[in-house]
């Protein structure tokens, strides 16, 4: 047993649900109890779809469970097809039909349905949403994909976009276009917008297109071993790897023909003067494995970040995770317990958060600015205009919105000169967000706080420092003094650096002294 | 109370459908319930669904540190290769260290620790004792095997009153979680009717809760609580049958019946609530306009369905299709049929894809529905509102029943305003 606040991921046949909700002509039968329904929210409100998911929920009841739940599932199996009129039919259980063990796949096994019919194993207990759709992918595949003759000229599958992926859709749109400037058609782009047929000619490609490991490295790799489809290993975040994605498929397909580059801007805005101040950022870094790797390359070579932190919630990325945390000198963090990741972000202080929507949120109580870059998403990572992560245009949104939450280069300057300026104070935050500036509370409020807490004791809100070493009040004043932006480092970096020096107090020498060692 | 003209609804036969629901379990009632309570803890025991339901259900995260929290059962729980009780013990034990503030602790049962038969009312007795007395541990079932949606609030009060302490005081117990704005103004009407002493359930804090006993009066605010309802008779206390203090008649009606059983005529009630009345009434008079001659139908949610369909035929003009509800308790329901005319559709349960079709063949002008419905079927080009706002706004009362209109009120207007741009994407129909 575990306790949860928060979840990164949901269960396993909601990964499920997306790689069927993204498809055509598929429909789903779950056996579940009413509430389970639940989940069609997320496709309907979160991502705005305008069909129901193609999903059929048994809905027992408690009254059922000595009766017959079995007979409901064949019934609501039998509905569906009548109804629905799918080519194929996913069958699966969720958590609670999992205890009852009714075998919803053996049922529809014995029903002769006239579509094939494929029975998903989810194990509620043990994995979680992105196996669910890794799994849901993998098992249509082994169930529909036929050997057959290649294609005359070369084309490929791509691999991986599902219903609620974060910026799947326009990821699609922009390495097929690049995929077709390089004169490479997509002969099915998977689960997004396929149906069952097409995943049934999906053999007829010369390699594969692997977008997201999440969703769907199993099936490449099961594609790879039975239909002799090699499948590409980079991820085209960024311009860099983006590159080195178009240096992949040329290997694969032979490829010869130039890409335009005159659309990527990212090089020459992170280039300009303007970015300077993005000089040594120390950003922290968590979401899903693929997108957290990809970003910590994009964000130290890309845009002169310092990556202070990084991890994922999917322990299924953990190891290319850890060997790339080694990479950049860092230990990665590898969990699903929101409170552990609030923790790590508060020991870094950075000065951004890289993360998802529940970074977003720890950021917002700690007061330091977060970019979104990876699922678990928000109704807010569906944006109405065209915005990929990936490719050439993917690369100048990746520098708009990582720059966005910063306070702008010169108006850190000037909060530095004049930070206790009562109107144009640190705490009221970016002056593009247009959040209201509160006034600052006048010296007396602030002694008299101070005086309550005893003078030397930091606020509660800040972190904890280690047990031995005092903050005296002047350095704590002195320490206030300094830009939010940059407080948790100075403070951290101070107490460090008094600890490496056997401080026993924090002087405002000491703080001044830490400023001029750890200098940049 | 006025004599309604004629039977109304009471007679019509209930369409009783069983099939696929598209609703939410019980466990949702926790999104407003821990705000409600505040030293109250909700601890469901349950699976990652569970608790990626509380989340999606929230929809934007409250992140000001929620004070719910979920027991995800892992394979070792089930495979008995843990002790489930004491992986419970020790989970609680740390939540409660991690949380000193904490006075009431419920353990809210799912439908993974129905169907394992986790017995989680012996788990609170023996948390009881062990946290006794700073916290109080009750349990109830959240589960969808058993709940629907507002069921879980039923269920969370139910699970209370049993605990109360006694009292032989001639007392008026007002239940139902109500948002604290509403509460204020339905006790200041109280107060000024001449009714009192007031008592809430659920109380705002532990050490505020109710006595009760056989001289308590109860009035129901929501129309979802025939559990607690039983419960409460079963500690001696005796109902006050109302309709629903919805819109500016139901309001009327609620405060004559309970002024009626301290003794207070209707004369003295029209005369405290003229003011606010006339204010309900003109309120409500904005957003008729809009919803006048217009056609709705209900699908099945909160149980506050037919008092809706009530407020909005009689005050707003509209015309009811099908008023479905997920129980129909008659009892508690009969105040509110005999005021509605005959004509629509009664039905409880759902079978979803029938419905959907009797949507279709009656193209209403307003179609109440899940948030899982709501873009498809205006992707269909049928105007919408989705009926979970309907609990999360404070809607009971004077004050409110012109938000209660508007809340219906918004969506035609909307497409009225959006009318040259829509997409209205009629092929979706077919």
């Amino acid at each position: 047993m575990k306790l949860a606040v928060w979840t990164y991921e949901g269960p396993p046949h909601v990964g499920a649900m997306r790689v069927a909700t993204g498809m055509r002509d598929l429909h789903m039968v779950l056996h579940a109890p009413q509430g389970d329904t639940y989940a069609d929210l997320l496709f309907t409100m979160i991502e705005r779809r305008d069909h129901r998911p193609p999903v059929s929920y048994t809905t027992f009841q408690a009254r059922d469970l000595g009766a017959d739940t079995a007979g409901l599932f064949m019934t609501a199996a039998r509905d569906a097809h009548a109804r629905f009129d799918p080519q194929a039919l996913l069958v699966a259980a969720s958590c609670t039909a999992e205890l009852i063990q009714d075998d919803p796949g053996g049922l529809a096994e014995t029903m002769g349905l006239p579509v094939p019919v494929i029975p998903l194993e989810l194990p509620s207990y043990q994995r979680k949403e992105n196996f669910g759709a890794d799994e849901a992918f993998l098992q249509l595949c082994r169930a529909l994909a036929r050997p057959m003759a290649r294609t005359e000229r070369v084309t490929c599958n791509i691999l991986g976009p599902t219903a609620l992926g974060f910026r799947h859709r326009d990821d699609l749109a922009e390495i097929t276009g690049l995929l077709s400037e390089m004169g490479i058609e997509v002969n099915v782009a998977a689960p997004m917008g396929a149906s069952p047929a097409d995943i049934a000619r999906m053999g007829a490609a010369h390699f594969n297109v692997l977008l997201y490991p999440e969703t769907a490295e199993s099936a490449a790799r099961w594609l790879e071993r039975e239909h002799d489809q090699p499948f590409t290993k980079t991820i085209p975040i960024g311009a860099h790897a983006t590159r080195a994605f178009i240096e992949e498929v040329r290997a694969l397909s032979g490829s010869t023909l130039a890409v335009d580059e005159s659309r990527l801007r990212l090089p020459w805005w992170a280039a300009s003067v303007d970015s300077t101040y993005l000089t040594g950022k120390r950003v922290f870094l968590f979401g899903d494995g693929t997108h957290v790797m990809a970003a910590a390359k994009v964000a130290r070579d890309e845009m002169g970040f310092e990556v202070c932190g990084m991890g994922c919630y999917n322990r299924e990325q953990a190891r290319p995770m850890r060997a790339l945390a080694k990479e950049f000198g860092l230990t990665a963090l590898i969990t699903d317990d929101y409170l552990d990741v609030e923790a790590a972000i508060e020991e870094a202080a950075p000065e951004m958060i890289m993360g998802t929507q529940m970074e977003r949120h720890i950021g917002k109580r700690l007061g330091i600015p977060c970019a979104v870059i990876s699922a678990p998403v928000h109704v807010q990572d569906f944006p109405a205009r065209y915005s990929p992560q990936m490719g050439f245009e993917g690369a100048n949104v990746l520098f708009d919105t990582w720059v966005h939450p910063l306070v702008m280069g010169l108006e850190e300057h000037l909060l530095v000169m004049f930070r206790e300026d009562f109107e144009f104070h640190d705490a009221a935050g970016p002056s593009h967000h247009g959040s209201k500036a509160q006034p600052l509370p006048t010296e007396a409020t602030a002694a008299h706080a101070a005086a309550d807490e005893g003078g030397v004791t930091p606020p509660p809100a800040a972190p904890p420092s280690p047990d031995s070493i005092v903050w005296l009040g002047c350095a704590e004043r002195e320490l206030k003094k300094i830009p939010f932006f940059v407080r948790g480092k100075a403070r951290r970096n101070t107490e460090k650096f008094a600890g490496e020096k056997g401080l026993r107090e924090i002087t405002v020498d000491t703080l001044y002294e830490a400023k001029a060692h750890y200098a940049r | 109370m006025t004599t309604p003209p004629t039977s109304g609804c009471t007679d019509t036969p209930v369409l009783r459908e069983r099939g696929q629901r598209e609703v939410f379990c019980g466990l949702t009632g926790i999104i407003w319930l821990h705000r409600k309570m505040q030293d109250a803890f909700f601890l469901v025991v349950g699976s990652r669904t569970c608790a990626h339901l509380l989340q999606s259900a929230a929809g934007v995260m409250i992140f000001a540190e929620p004070r719910f929290g979920t027991a995800i059962l892992e394979e070792k729980d089930l495979a008995g290769m843990a002790d489930a009780n004491a992986e419970l013990d020790r989970e609680v034990a740390r939540l409660l260290e991690r949380r000193p503030d904490i006075r009431q602790l419920f353990l809210v049962g799912s439908c993974p620790s129905e169907v394992i038969k986790l017995d989680l009312s012996r788990a609170a007795e023996r948390l009881s004792e062990i946290h006794a007395p700073r916290v109080r541990v009750l349990n109830y079932s959240g589960s969808g095997i058993e709940t629907t949606f507002t069921e879980g609030e039923d269920a969370c009060l139910a699970a209370m009153v049993p605990a109360l302490p006694k009292t032989e005081a001639r007392e008026l117990l007002m239940v139902g979680a109500l948002p604290d704005v509403v509460e204020d103004q339905a006790l200041a009407l109280l107060d000024q009717i001449g009714v009192g002493p007031v008592r809430c359930l659920p109380a705002k804090r532990a050490e505020l809760d109710a006595a009760i006993g056989p001289n308590t009066r109860y009035a129901l605010t929501q129309p979802f609580l025939g559990d607690t309802h039983a419960a409460l008779q079963r500690r001696g206390a005796q109902r006050i049958a109302a309709p629903f203090p919805f819109g500016a008649e139901g309001t009327t009606l609620w405060l004559k019946a309970v002024a009626a059983e301290f003794g207070i005529g209707p004369d003295t009630v029209d005369a405290v609530v003229a003011a606010p009345r006339a204010r309900a009434e003109k309120a409500i008079a904005a957003a008729a306009a809009t919803l006048q001659g217009k056609r709705v139908f209900f699908m099945p949610d909160s149980q506050l369905e037919i008092p809706l369909a009530r407020f909005l035929t009689r005050e707003c003009g509209m015309q009811a299709i099908e008023i479905s509800t997920p129980f129909l308790h008659a009892e508690l329901h009969r105040p509110e049929l005999e005021l509605i005319a005959k004509g629509p559709t009664i039905s409880e349960g759902q079978d979803v894809d029938l419905q959907l079709d009797r949507v279709r063949a009656t193209r209403p002008d307003l179609t109440i529905c899940g948030l899982g419905l709501a873009n498809p079927l205006e992707a269909e080009g049928l105007a919408t509102k989705w009926a979970i706002e309907l609990v999360f706004t404070p809607v009971h009362f004077y004050e409110q029943a012109g938000d209660l209109a508007a809340l219906f009120a918004r969506p035609l207007r909307r497409r009225e305003i959006l009318r040259a741009s829509h997409p209205n994407r009629m092929e979706a129909a077919e």
